[in-house]
């Protein structure tokens, strides 16, 4: 018997780190990690470093547990799409099996250590964050109905939350208005995303918006999604967490996405296609910024407080 | 057959251990900091004998 019972055909499932690092989404844990992060500071308390530093890494760990659970989930799917086709299990780098693992894995450690590090509230709602992500909205609702996009943006919207809750071990208003700026932002943003991204949501049959009601109907949503998330985003200027800064910033974003919204809304699939969803794709990365400078300006004004300029 | 000290396998997962150790470490250096966040702020009480004994 030769070593350790170790075969050639094992080779091709030998994953690096950096495979199960792709495991846990890094560019969906830096949003996490940046936005838990705001949430934690613009917190009227001041949090140890260090404890804020571990407080966060454990989010991030959550957040990419939920990541690994869904890739586990999602691979049939993922392998359909051309934008996941090259993630580690469809493409045959990583086993489902150790996906699995390294998920559950990581769950438990991660909401323990945030028990342990800031608080039992904290570390409850991770805990129900990374369960609404990989089982109400991976293993339910992505596949069973369009508004998936919808109810499954609550996912994303929680890390402010525990950001907010790890400082404070309770809620208040200020959290939940950063909940709901990342839950109405959602919609819009992946609607931008299945427009240009044309027929991987149809071959994978992910009942998207755009597969079910059409893309004109998808075209309408983006646009009442995006005039609510715009009265939003600008009234939460006026709040504790707001102030001349935030609200500058959010009135200029606001009307250059209500722009871009109404331009996608007034068009049609003939004239996307002729220029290749440039509009779509512009409202897109526009929307990223969006999300990045609001929640940076909110930090911003917490920042300046202590100087007596942030804030109202 | 005697195992082998060396063999492809342990080369080509080298980076892989190695990477796995330095996570451990790195956890074990953060718990310790953790532990010494805690016990150094102001709200930290050490309970009292007769509490653990009780």
């Amino acid at each position: 018997m030769a070593d350790i019972g170790y075969s050639a055909t094992s080779k091709e499932h030998d994953a690096q780190l950096g495979d199960y690092f792709a495991l846990l989404k890094p560019r969906v844990m830096s949003l996490v990690v940046f936005t838990a992060l705001v949430g934690l500071l613009a917190a009227p308390v001041t949090v140890h470093p260090v404890i804020a530093f571990a407080s966060i890494l454990f989010v991030a760990i959550g957040a990419g547990a939920s990541g690994a659970l869904n890739m586990w989930w999602d691979a049939d799917i993922d392998g359909v799409m051309r934008r996941t086709s090259k993630r580690p299990i469809p493409s045959g780098r990583v086993q489902p099996g150790e996906a699995l693992n390294l998920g559950m894995g990581l769950s438990f450690l991660s909401v323990m250590m945030l028990a342990v590090t800031a608080n039992l509230l904290a570390a409850g709602l991770l805990a129900f964050t990374i369960f609404f992500y990989a089982v109400i909205y991976s293993m339910w609702l992505k596949r069973s109905t369009p508004q998936n996009i919808v109810i499954g943006g609550a996912a994303g919207a929680f890390p402010p939350v525990i950001g907010w809750v790890i400082a404070t071990g309770s809620f208040s208003v200020e959290a939940w208005l950063m909940f709901a700026l990342i839950f109405m932002w959602t919609p819009p943003h992946f609607w931008a995303l299945a427009l240009f991204m044309k027929s991987d949501y149809d071959d994978a049959g992910v009942p998207m918006l755009t597969v079910t009601h059409g893309r004109k109907s998808t075209r309408v949503h983006i646009i009442v999604y995006t005039v609510l998330l715009a009265v939003l985003a600008v009234g939460t200027g006026f709040t504790a967490i707001g102030g001349p800064l935030y609200l500058t910033t959010a009135v200029v974003l606001n009307a250059l996405f209500l722009k871009g919204a109404l331009h996608i809304w007034r068009r049609d699939e003939q004239s996307a296609l002729a220029d290749d969803y440039a509009v779509e794709k512009k409202f897109f990365r526009l929307s990223l910024w969006y999300l990045f400078a609001h929640f940076g300006v909110i930090l911003a004004e917490a920042a300046l407080r202590p100087f007596g300029f942030g804030g109202w | 057959m005697a195992i082998r000290a060396e063999h492809e396998i342990h080369t080509r997962r080298k980076g892989r251990n190695v990477g796995v150790g330095l996570m451990l470490a790195a956890f074990v250096v953060l718990v310790l900091a953790i532990t010494f966040a805690k016990v150094t702020s102001d709200d930290f009480e050490v309970p009292s004998t007769s509490e653990l004994v009780n």
